[in-house]
């Protein structure tokens, strides 16, 4: 985007909302990163091998699950990506090409989740898929996209050990919300014993490595470690195993219906967190889980992400105002939720930045990418595809909403395959 | 069955069914759809292979199995182990703290290969592994519910019960079985790119080839003494012991055929999605795949491959595009089948199509019904004597 | 395992662990009861179980909603009022499903299995529909929540004492209903013999139906109890489908005494395992001796005697 196109949007949305100023002023900070170039470069320049871009337009997919059991998580990321989108549009769009998006539904199955992606990128030629949420999803995906050359955009926090060329994630690798929240607990909370706790599969299991061995340098203890099947819901024996070694903290990456049981378990079994003996904290309870498990059974409870709802941003203000106004006032927002909504908006700085569509040319220009309007603050890009970002810490409300008591000072290096955690 | 040339075999109503299978999967599907839709309908095939063999064990023996998924996925996973370990030589995983091994052991922090890895080096023992183990699996519970003459609906929970065991025990052991994600990322068969365009055409024509070597094994057992027996099973058990039959060896041996059928599937199901995962072991999963039979008819092989065919397409059509929709049509697919016709899609043909056919072509009534058996057996018969609800299913046809 | 802990820290531990023992053994009691009316009493592989306990869970939600909005100040007594509406509306489901799909199905138990499979789809999407994907957490009334201190250590959760308590009214109603009342011996009089029955001038269609409806109910019964310790959403009756028909086919089908001895010796030995394995190895291995078991002995723990 070139200089003269940034004032023409500029007066044609000045007279806009508040909310529109603050997307040109993001406009203007993108531009800052770019050089100027012809205000809407031709089709053929930007576009050489032959992806859905007109001359007004620019196709994307969003591949998400609607139906099926992952499909409760999936939802919010949709919504985002598609605020995102609109928003941009509404911005004057990517290289002066509205976009349109194709929406594929995953329906919680894997072979489909490859299937949808392989139709995205040979039939609908997208330019960008933004999409996936369950790390087995993405696995699916990841020989598509690496095969035909597309990039995915993927929001959720996950286990890391990962960094393929045609993924962007947008969330946090493991160890950027671990690390954090160990260190937290140890320095303000004075915390020497853990009990970790998780669903089974990849995400908890490696998070636990992470932590376990990330405790053992610290020269403390980790006294149980427990894995229960994806939707497990008799919680009542690791309680009394809790209630026996009586740990500082209980490190939990339960996930799903599990989390529900789990802690209306542990409320009823007797325990306060707002008492913090034993403090509890989580990487997986979001905003959104919290509204499937109630706030009265979670508050005092401490998560550790890079994003909550209350922070207190005015780039976070305006994002929750205008996710509301378009879903409704009873919408919650969570950590994955801010994540798939940065998506599309890196992705436009990197189109940009590059002057092009072309997938190659982007990913050149990836490291560095600012995004100075993240409701999350600012993040950008590692060489490694993964994003530079702060971890806060969070302590649940009986309301729901994350009350932000901590946030690293610096923003945490994004390292999927962390030396010494292996 | 009278043993017919093969020539005047071809030109039987039951042989033009066949061609016209042929022609529709050799040449129609694979002129008509782009290389992106005939991938997927290859897919859709090796759900043909599990529903073949659930006609034979389910439709002719009455044995209801609710774990083929289980079968399905031991047969998937032993390609993905070999693929896998192609995947990880050392050269191309030397980033990994132990080169070598696959990319999520090395995560768990295995450091060598398991022993039950071992032999998945060799192609020989892969092909092996991928009809035996699933036998294996298949006698062993087979014999165990059989001889002590479990059968009906204790044998369908049981079974269901072991899809349950096998999803928790491959997740919950990623560090051997690569856990809930699966065995991703799988490039090439004997140094053959197994994803390009071309090779998934190959491997189209492959499953088409496979599945009717399948279509004609279990051709074969339907029409002699050995199908016969089976379907006398269903409907009388009793009477076909008393005759001398060991009942239990027949049923262990269906439902092992059964196995393969689904173990072969599972394999060229690995090949053609490129990965393999616990979800296609699970009940659901299982569940569905009695519905591909179901729906197109539990009684004729021909009809089991229609009928994952036809569910799949629009299982795809469907949730592409009224995703919402998806779920209340499957339900109802379910239901319909069930309630209002119970021999499925084959059973439909024979009772309307058939008829049109001979008034048109002037037939004389063909003593070849074998595309959709004659209902044989009688359930008011049994209910008479010693009808007994859990064990038997009894033959669908009410009229 | 035990190095470091006084013998009072120890009994106190195996105090709290049988009653985790016993808490289970009433989930599974209560949802195994329905499931062993409508499949051991009527030969019905009903697949929807899942889903008529998770209607009753939705039924408890929309109750705690009302009463908050109208009747703020009757909240500490919404929970029973929900229980008997998810009775009611779970029961009236059941004899709608019986009089649609179920009645046309009883000479034919397996295909039972795959329409109520589907049924439970259609029951899955429409609770996506109606309530939304995600799932819904279901407010509890204060007196309900937190545990009695026996001792430091020893703390028993109150819903769960409340879950054991509705467990065990529901299964002394339910033998009440099925063994000494002339109701119960008209349903044990059609399941043991249907023409006979018919032939002595029971209304068996009426039977069938209304039994088919009191499983159902107690599903609704169970769903508005597990609110209380468990997860409500579209797809979380799934969950609970495999434990169910395992307690109902371990404890001998027919038998409702051998399905409450088969919660308890599930739940049992699931809770012991899990203490000292982990989570999903205790699961496997519960499962595993279960399926074992069956092998060995397929008429399950309690079989009835009856000549076949």
């Amino acid at each position: 985007m070139g200089t003269t196109d940034t004032t023409a949007s500029g007066r044609s949305f000045g007279k806009g909302l508040g909310f529109r100023k603050s997307l040109m002023t993001l406009a203007a900070s993108v531009m800052l990163a770019t050089s100027a170039q012809a205000a809407t470069p031709g089709t053929a320049e930007v576009n050489t091998t032959g992806l859905a871009v007109t001359d007004d337009t620019v196709t994307v997919g969003i591949l998400h699950s609607i139906t099926g059991t992952m499909a409760i998580s999936e939802i919010g990321s949709v919504q985002a990506e598609k605020l995102a989108i609109k928003q941009i549009n509404a911005s004057g769009g990517v290289l002066g090409r509205q976009i349109e998006f194709v929406q594929e539904d995953g329906a919680s199955d894997w072979p489909t989740f490859a299937e949808k992606s392989r139709k995205l990128l040979r039939q609908d030629n997208v330019a960008a898929i933004f999409g996936a949420w369950t790390s087995a999803s993405r696995k699916a995906i990841l020989p598509v996209i690496e095969q035909y050359n597309g990039m995915l955009y993927y929001p959720t926090f996950y286990e890391g050990l990962e960094q393929s060329p045609n993924v962007v994630y947008t969330g946090q690798e493991a160890t950027q919300q671990i690390l954090a929240g160990i260190d937290w607990a140890v320095e303000t909370k004075a915390a020497k014993t853990f009990y970790l706790l998780g669903s089974d599969y990849i995400w908890p299991r490696t998070s636990n490595k992470i932590a376990r061995k990330h405790i053992n340098k610290l020269g403390l203890n980790v006294v149980g470690e427990e894995y229960y099947p994806l939707g497990h819901t008799q919680f009542n024996s690791v309680i009394n195993k809790i209630k026996l070694k009586k740990p500082d903290v209980i490190f939990a990456s339960v996930v799903g219906g599990s989390n529900v049981a789990f802690y209306k378990q542990m409320k009823a079994a007797g325990v306060d967190f707002t008492d913090e003996k034993p403090l509890l904290l989580t990487i997986s309870v979001t905003e959104d889980e919290i509204r499937g498990i109630g706030g009265e059974n979670v508050e005092g409870i401490y998560a550790s992400m890079k994003y909550f709802q209350s922070l207190d941003n005015p780039n976070n203000k305006e994002f929750v105002a205008a996710f509301k106004e378009a879903y409704g006032d009873d919408m919650v927002i969570g950590d994955v939720t801010q994540a798939a909504y940065l998506g599309p908006w890196l992705w436009k700085a990197a189109v940009e930045k590059a002057g092009s569509f072309d997938i190659d040319k982007i990913r050149e220009v990836f490291a560095g990418i600012e995004f100075t309007r993240a409701p999350e603050g600012y993040v950008r890009i590692h060489e490694n595809h993964h994003l530079w970002s702060k971890t806060r810490i969070g302590q649940a409300q009986s309301d729901g909403q994350y009350k932000v008591v901590y946030e690293t000072e610096e923003l945490m290096e994004p390292d999927p395959f962390p030396e010494g955690y292996q | 069955m009278k043993s017919l040339s093969p020539l005047k075999w071809f030109a039987s109503r039951e042989g033009l069914y066949y061609l016209a299978l042929v022609l529709l999967l050799v040449a129609v599907l694979p002129l008509v759809l782009g290389p992106f839709r005939l991938n997927m309908v290859g897919k859709y095939l090796t759900y043909a292979f599990v529903a073949i063999g659930l006609v034979m064990c389910w439709g002719k023996a009455g044995i209801l199995s609710l774990g083929q998924g289980v079968f399905f996925g031991l047969g998937g996973y032993s390609m993905a182990m070999f693929l896998k370990l192609e995947a990880s030589s050392p050269e191309a995983t030397a980033i990994q703290s132990t080169p070598g091994i696959p990319d999520f052991m090395d995560w768990n922090q295995r450091t060598e290969l398991p022993w039950f890895w071992e032999p998945f080096n060799s192609f020989s023992f892969t092909v092996i592994a991928i009809v035996g183990v699933p036998v294996l699996l298949a006698f062993i519970i087979g014999f165990a519910m059989f001889t002590r003459r479990v059968g009906g609906v204790y044998f369908a929970i049981i079974t269901q019960a072991i899809a349950a065991i096998l999803t928790i025990l491959i997740i919950g052991q990623q560090g051997y079985t690569g856990g809930v994600n699966g065995i991703t990322d799988l490039q090439t068969l004997m140094g053959w790119d197994i994803r390009s365009d071309a090779s998934k055409n190959t491997l189209y024509f492959v499953t088409v080839g496979l599945l009717f070597l399948c279509l004609f094994v279990a051709r074969m057992v339907q029409n002699r003494k050995l199908g016969r027996i089976l379907v006398a099973m269903n409907a009388q058990e009793t009477r076909v012991r008393f005759s001398g039959y060991d009942v239990a060896a027949f049923k262990i041996f269906v439902f092992c055929l059964a196995a393969a059928f689904a173990g072969i599937g599972g394999a060229m199901f690995t090949l053609i999605v490129g990965f393999m995962s616990p979800s296609f072991i699970g009940i659901v999963a299982s569940i569905e795949m009695v519905i591909f039979c179901a729906l197109g008819g539990r009684l004729s092989i021909l009809g089991a491959v229609y009928g994952a065919l036809l569910v799949n397409a629009a299982k795809s059509g469907f949730s592409e595009t009224f995703p919402e929709l998806w779920p209340f049509a499957m339900g109802a697919l379910f239901i319909g089948v069930v309630l209002a016709f119970p021999n499925g899609l084959a059973g439909l043909y024979q009772n309307y199509v058939m008829p049109l056919e001979d008034r048109l072509f002037k037939r004389s009534k063909p003593e070849l019904k074998t595309a959709a058996e004659p209902v044989a057996t009688r359930p008011s018969a049994e209910k008479a004597d010693n009808y007994d609800p859990m064990t038997n299913t009894c033959s669908p046809e009410k009229s | 395992m035990f190095d470091g802990y006084t013998s009072s820290e120890l009994m106190s531990i195996f105090a709290m662990q049988g009653f985790a023992g016993l808490s289970l053994f009433s989930v599974f009691v209560l949802m195994a009861l329905g499931l062993a009316i409508i499949f051991g009493q009527m030969g019905v592989i009903n697949m929807a179980h899942g889903e008529f306990m998770i209607l009753g869970a939705y039924t408890t939600y929309l109750t705690s909603g009302f009463f908050q909005l109208y009747l703020p100040g009757l909240f500490g007594g919404y929970f029973f009022v929900a229980m008997i509406l998810a009775f009611l509306i779970c029961s009236a489901l059941g004899a709608l499903v019986e009089w649609l799909m179920i009645r046309h199905l009883y000479h034919r138990p397996l295909d039972t299995l795959l329409a109520t499979w589907g049924l439970s789809l259609i029951m899955q999407q429409a609770y996506r529909s109606i309530f939304g994907a995600r799932e819904v957490g279901v407010d509890l009334p204060e007196w309900m929540m937190g545990a009695f201190s026996v001792t430091d250590l020893v703390e028993l959760p109150i819903n769960g004492l409340f879950v054991m308590i509705i467990a065990l009214s529901t299964a002394v109603a339910v033998y009440l209903l099925m063994y000494r009342s002339g109701y119960g011996k008209k349903v044990r009089a059609v399941v043991q013999n249907r023409p006979m029955a018919e032939a002595v001038g029971v209304n068996s269609a009426g039977i069938d139906r209304a039994t088919f409806a009191l499983g159902s109910g107690i599903a609704g019964i169970a769903g508005a109890a597990f609110t209380m310790i468990g997860s409500t959403g579209p797809s979380s009756g799934q969950a609970y489908i495999v434990d169910t028909f395992l307690v109902v086919v371990f404890g001998g089908a027919q038998s409702l005494i051998g399905t409450i001895v088969s919660a308890f010796g599930i739940s049992q030995a699931q809770s012991t395992m899990e203490f000292f394995l982990s989570g999903s190895m205790a699961k496997v291995l519960t499962l595993l001796v279960v399926v074992g078991i069956l092998m060995l002995r397929p008429e399950g723990l309690m079989a009835l005697k009856v000549r076949r």
